[in-house]
């Protein structure tokens, strides 16, 4: 196996591209990170995408990507995890290269959800989730994540309150994220009010669906400076999968797949949890956080929620995490975000934060979550100067 | 939801049929054919008693595409006790009054009909047992 290197990043603004469709976006990143890394062909092409069948009535991205990037004739596919899909096309990408069996590889994230009303992307979410025993009962995504957030308020004895820290962190981080659909700051007393969604989850657990892309374009470590002096090494990338009900799982609030995919990461890379400098985590409610922390290592069981009441997830804090936005502020267009926590990563890495920045980053992990837990990619970049 | 897909669940949904491990007795629901818990083949039918416990619960106020007329209604995950995990509709409660831990049985009610077709789809949904104790007092 080769180790292979990012050499490229691109990414559009997270929002409402009414002015765009799916194949302009994914070439707008797509465009950036060729641009940014200075190659002007690619051997293959990954495609990231959950619900582009679903929302916009086309499938078949791998082709129609490259034939609108002008890459007619390279091997192209669309790769489906749920909302996992960005970083599974990462996965893709990182085997191809890896393997040797292509050099240059650029791997996109991209979906388009606000051409359809709000509702039906909301019910097309619920795709992720077991058609047969969840959705049949009319539970929604939402639902799913708030029967989990209710139990774990039980057992642990928080408070609604508590999460708060997760989505205040997450906007301040975004306002100084020119690409976040959601520049803004919140306060607790605005968290504490925020409309109800599926109770306990208020719109201000919840990350907003969007339209967006992010790119990055692969090579093998040994070649990697020929096109950058700012490569970001692959030291990681690991997929595991938990079931798709969260009723089959052994203990609801213990992310088995998150953890399988976290120690296989950790083992890969030879680090450990207390190695991460700063970790872009799959908020799309703030739960999620709390269980994404404990799987992967950085707090007890019951003690995620901790993490953000000790402020140790803020940018100078012990375990930096959305630090430029998350889902939560930045938006979650649901295929792309995978590749937006690793383009966020890179950029920490190459020191390209700005006011974000992380100081000393030089070990950044992104976890990415399809369903509820159900697939889960776990990345591990390293600051290769 | 197409003819066939809802009639392959039928037994399932109206009486809560799984299935239980010939190897280790792990009752299982929804019927897998292999045993979650040692991974044996498993397809003999159990006839699950209804009776089990709210684990978590939640108000669906924006609900999924065939499902609006309904909301806001109350889903829950309820452990069954014979002990597998179910995700199901409250029904014949408020929900002031439901708890962590409250008492619940299975009724067969509508899930939801499909206004194109015009089919109904029935299934389990959980109400509290101290209501069904009271309905039969009264009889
Ligand atoms: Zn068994």
């Amino acid at each position: 196996m080769r180790d292979v290197s990012i050499i490229g990043i691109g990414q559009t603004k997270v929002g409402e591209h009414w002015d765009k469709s799916l194949r302009e976006l994914a070439f707008q990143a797509l465009e950036a990170a060729m641009h940014d890394a200075q190659v002007e062909r690619v051997d293959a092409l990954y495609v990231g995408n959950m619900l582009s069948g679903e929302l916009t009535g086309q499938e078949h991205l791998g082709a129609l990507v490259a034939d609108f990037a002008g890459l007619r004739g390279i091997e192209a596919m669309k790769i489906e995890a749920a909302c996992g899909s960005g970083a599974a096309a990462l996965r893709v990408g990182y085997i191809a290269v890896a393997g040797g069996l292509c050099d240059i590889v650029a791997c996109i994230g991209v979906e388009k959800m606000t051409d359809k009303q709000g509702d039906i992307a909301t019910s097309s979410l619920a795709t992720a989730a077991d058609a047969d025993y969840e959705a049949l009962h009319g539970l929604s995504f939402v639902g799913i994540n708030a029967l989990l957030m209710r139990r774990y308020m039980h057992e642990h004895g928080y408070r609604k309150e508590d999460f708060a820290n997760f989505a205040i962190n997450a906007h301040a981080n975004a306002t100084r994220n020119p690409y976040a659909m959601f520049p803004h700051p919140i306060t607790a007393q605005q968290f504490a009010e925020a409309k109800p969604v599926a109770d306990p989850i208020n719109l201000l657990d919840s990350s907003p669906i969007a339209d967006g892309a992010a790119c990055v374009i692969l090579a093998p470590t040994s070649i990697a400076r020929e096109f950058t002096d700012k490569p970001v090494r692959v030291r990681a990338i690991t997929v595991a999968t938990d079931t798709v009900a969260v009723h089959d799982r052994r203990d609801p609030l213990y992310l088995e797949g998150a953890a399988i995919s976290a120690q296989k990461a950790y083992a890969m890379a030879g680090v450990g949890p207390a190695d991460i400098d700063l970790f872009e985590l799959h908020d799309a409610f703030t739960i999620m956080s709390a269980l994404s922390l404990e799987a992967a290592g950085f707090a007890q069981r019951g003690k995620g929620v901790a993490l953000a009441l000790d402020n140790a997830i803020s940018l100078d804090g012990h375990i930096p995490i959305t630090t430029m936005g998350g889902l939560k502020a930045r938006g979650h267009p649901v295929g792309a975000t995978g590749m937006y926590q690793i383009v966020e990563v890179a950029m920490q890495l190459r020191g390209e934060a700005g006011p974000n920045q992380v100081r000393n980053a030089r070990l950044g992990m992104a976890q990415n979550i399809g369903g509820s837990g159900a697939t889960v990619i776990t990345t591990i970049l390293e600051a290769d100067q | 939801m197409e003819v066939a897909r809802f009639w392959r669940t039928t037994e399932q949904r109206y009486r809560l049929v799984g299935e239980v491990c010939p190897r280790c007795h792990t009752k299982i629901f929804p019927p897998r054919d292999v045993c979650p818990a040692c991974e044996a083949e498993a397809k003999t039918l159990y006839q699950f008693s209804g009776k089990g416990e709210v684990y978590s619960f939640t108000t669906i106020h924006s609900a999924p595409r065939g499902f609006e007329k309904y909301a806001p209604y109350m889903v829950a995950l309820v452990r069954l006790e014979e002990g597998p995990l179910v995700t199901a509709q409250l029904t014949d409660v408020d929900e002031s009054e439901v708890y962590i831990g409250m008492p619940v049985e299975m009724v067969t009610r509508v899930l939801r009909e499909d206004d194109k077709r015009g089919m109904i789809v029935y299934g389990y949904k959980f109400r509290p047992v101290r209501q069904a104790e009271a309905e039969r007092q009264l009889a």
